[in-house]
């Protein structure tokens, strides 16, 4: 991965000077008609027989595990799970908080680096989308079902109840409703708006038949015309700007749901940033956790290349850190604070009966990601996956320590206990696992895994004035070089 | 042998590159054409100036679109948790809301704070839709068909194509005039492109 250098055309008097060039987001010089081909080939061939050796225990896990866990709770009652102790939020919320946050690199990527300029979110954005959307699918399973008697779910929705009672508006919880609801809606029609032209490509490429015709309605008629991509790009444009300041509330405010109680360990102003930079840490492990190996099926490696695998790294690098930061200023402000129960709680986190999960954590969160500081880790797959199955471990336990190990040690010793999940719950998680496996192996049949204009965007021949240096001498690397022959003279 | 009677849509032409699709896309405006487009796979930096193209009015309806999105969550959360809107007799009557009184928050307007995050929610929430129908409404879609889908080409402006298309409806459209000129600005494979009328 060196940078490849490239020396300067002599614009002005002086040396010739090595300038850095920009590393490719493509390689090896593929043409736009190469990407559509590549892409489109992944759901308009025979899918590969690994492909049904993963989908066919994914959609049995998740039909096992979502249908059969759901359908014990529901006929039996909420007592199924393990909460039958002063432990009230288990696995489920654990679960929830889990899934939500695996959404957020998503987001991340489609959102907050196409505002920054980050071109190389091309090759990755809609996949990580369309995790986003499973992602959510999956979380929203639990809030959903954990209420007990789920057939009065609808309390939920902003609607008055026989009484003429309204929700209570002021309530975390109700706030999280509409924060996870809003950020289902607005990540589907990303998703979709995105995918519209990539639909295109595929009805336009389909012989006439069903396909086609499935594809031609859900394309809605796109033609690519400039007074069509002028008004698309600018709802790009407001999407990401609206998605932005949503991702960051979206987490705040399920850790709002906690922040906001008086319970020791969780009433914490710093838990707002450190959730969504945990969200963002999870989130960007589940990402390399699957397109790592769907790169590698379905040879994309020139489209996702090493340098997306590398910024990555670094993202899970900091964010990793910037959770270690936050665990370790929890700790401190325990002590600081001098808050007495503040600082049993945390005590109780590390040496109390679950401090097994406590180091699971510690080790899978903080210590893990540090290998990233090595270019030989950033390059070598097999470490990447090792670090990014460590994080959603990982995160999987923040969330636990988080909700079981501060409601296994609250205010009164007589409320104290020890929780473990039943078989319910841990069949309703491994379900939802299957089924997000499941949904995100039927997004690579049917629809563009990689969004396909976008790459093509990215090329270098995309640019109108890329064989044109009269109109804009200062371009890219001439203008860098220019600069430079400006400092040599005035030296 | 088809009998139905056949109508112009205009002409397709189509150009080998972007940059070539660009400098045409200046010299077509330059020309004065009216209704016309060009056509690619990716949206192409700069083209809505050199097709003399203004910015999309879409922000316009999203700003008030979301602060419909504000209004709306203020007003469900004062109507239904506070005493705010008693001054309004008819309205608080038809509400008929019991406010919740608990967490040491008045009924007043000094509890608005806690309402602030749905009023953020549901700001990007009517944003998020008025995007969604708002763009579709700009770029006239969905439809489920067009006259240029009638084309033996225009399937690869969503593969590696760059087309231009001039309509027939266009003041300055002429068929052998138009030809010459889509010609002489560097298009190849011109087609004239015609719809089935019924």
């Amino acid at each position: 991965m060196a940078h490849a250098t490239h020396t300067a055309d002599e614009t002005r008097q002086g040396p010739k000077l090595p300038v850095l060039e920009r590393e490719k987001l493509i390689l090896n010089n593929r043409s736009y008609h190469w990407i559509t081909e590549r892409i489109c080939g992944v759901l308009e061939n025979k899918q590969p027989a690994i492909w049904w050796m993963l989908f066919i225990p994914s959609a049995i896990i998740a039909l096992i595990g979502v249908l059969g866990g759901l359908s014990i709770l529901v006929s039996t009652g909420v007592g199924v799970w393990g909460m039958t102790n002063t432990v009230f939020w288990g696995w489920d919320i654990t679960n929830f908080v889990f899934w939500i946050g695996i959404g957020h690199a998503g987001t991340l990527i489609s959102a907050i680096l196409f505002l920054t300029r980050q071109n190389w979110r091309t090759s990755i954005n809609r996949a990580a989308e369309a995790m986003t959307i499973f992602a959510v699918c999956c979380a929203g399973i639990f809030p959903a079902f954990h209420v007990g008697r789920v057939w009065f779910a609808w309390f939920l929705a902003p609607i008055p109840n026989a009484n003429a009672i309204w929700q209570n508006f002021k309530s975390p919880l109700l706030w999280d409703v509409f924060a996870v609801s809003t950020y289902f809606t607005i990540s589907l029609i990303f998703w979709y708006l995105g995918m519209v032209p990539d639909l295109a490509t595929i009805r336009d490429r389909a012989k006439p038949g069903l396909r086609k015709l499935l594809y031609g309605i859900f394309a809605m008629g796109w033609r690519g015309g400039n007074r069509q991509w002028s008004h698309y790009e600018m709802a790009y444009l407001l999407l990401a700007a609206l998605s932005t300041p949503l991702v960051l509330s979206v987490h705040s405010v399920v850790s709002f749901d906690f922040a906001t109680s008086v319970v020791p360990g969780w009433h914490t102003t710093i838990f707002p940033p450190y959730f969504v930079a945990g969200a963002i840490f999870g989130g960007f492990a589940m990402v390399l956790t699957i397109m790592i190996p769907a790169r590698f099926i379905y040879g994309l490696q020139d489209m996702i290349t090493m340098k997306h695998i590398d910024n990555m790294a670094k993202i899970i690098l900091l964010t990793g850190t910037i959770v270690g930061y936050a665990y370790l200023m929890e700790l401190f402000v325990a002590f600081y604070s001098g808050a007495q129960y503040e600082a049993a709680a945390f005590k109780y986190r590390l040496v109390g009966p679950y401090w097994w999960a406590y180091v699971a954590m510690m080790s899978c969160n903080v210590l893990s990601p540090q290998v990233f500081w090595f270019k030989w880790c950033r390059e070598n797959l097999w470490v990447v996956m090792a670090v990014c199955m460590c994080v959603n471990v990982g995160m999987w336990f923040e969330r636990f320590v988080i909700i079981c190990t501060t409601l296994a040690r609250m205010f009164l010793p007589a409320d104290w206990g020890y929780y473990r999940a039943s078989p319910v719950e841990i069949m309703l998680f491994v379900g939802t696992i299957g089924m997000f496996l499941a949904l995100f192996l039927l997004f690579l049949r049917f629809l563009p895994c990689i969004n396909i204009a976008e790459v093509k965007w990215t090329l270098p021949e995309a640019d109108p004035h890329h064989d044109d240096h009269h109109d804009h001498p200062d371009h890219g690397v001439a203008k860098e070089a220019a600069y430079q022959h400006e400092l040599q003279a005035k030296a | 042998m088809s009998t139905t009677r056949k109508r112009v849509y205009g002409y397709l032409a189509e150009f080998k590159s972007a940059s070539a699709l660009y400098k045409a896309a200046e010299k077509v405006r330059d020309a004065g054409f009216r209704k016309w487009d060009c056509y690619s796979p990716y949206p192409i930096h700069g083209l809505d100036k050199a097709m003399g193209m203004k910015r999309s009015i879409l922000p316009w309806f999203v700003f008030f679109g979301g602060t419909t999105g504000t209004a709306t969550a203020f007003v469900l959360a004062t109507l239904t948790q506070t005493h705010v809107w008693d001054f309004i007799p008819w309205l608080a009557k038809t509400a008929e809301s019991y406010p919740t009184v608990v967490q040491g928050k008045p009924t007043n307007i000094f509890t608005v704070p806690a309402f602030f995050p749905i009023m953020f929610e549901l700001t990007i929430l009517f944003s998020g839709f008025t995007v969604l129908f708002g763009v579709l409404a700009l770029m006239k879609l969905p439809r489920l068909n067009h006259p240029l889908f009638a084309s033996k080409q225009f399937h690869r402006a969503t593969d590696d194509g760059f087309f231009i298309a001039v309509e027939a409806r266009d003041a300055k459209f002429s068929p052998e005039g138009t030809r010459s000129f889509l010609e002489e600005i560097g298009g190849a494979s011109i087609e004239l492109v015609e719809e089935e009328d019924s």
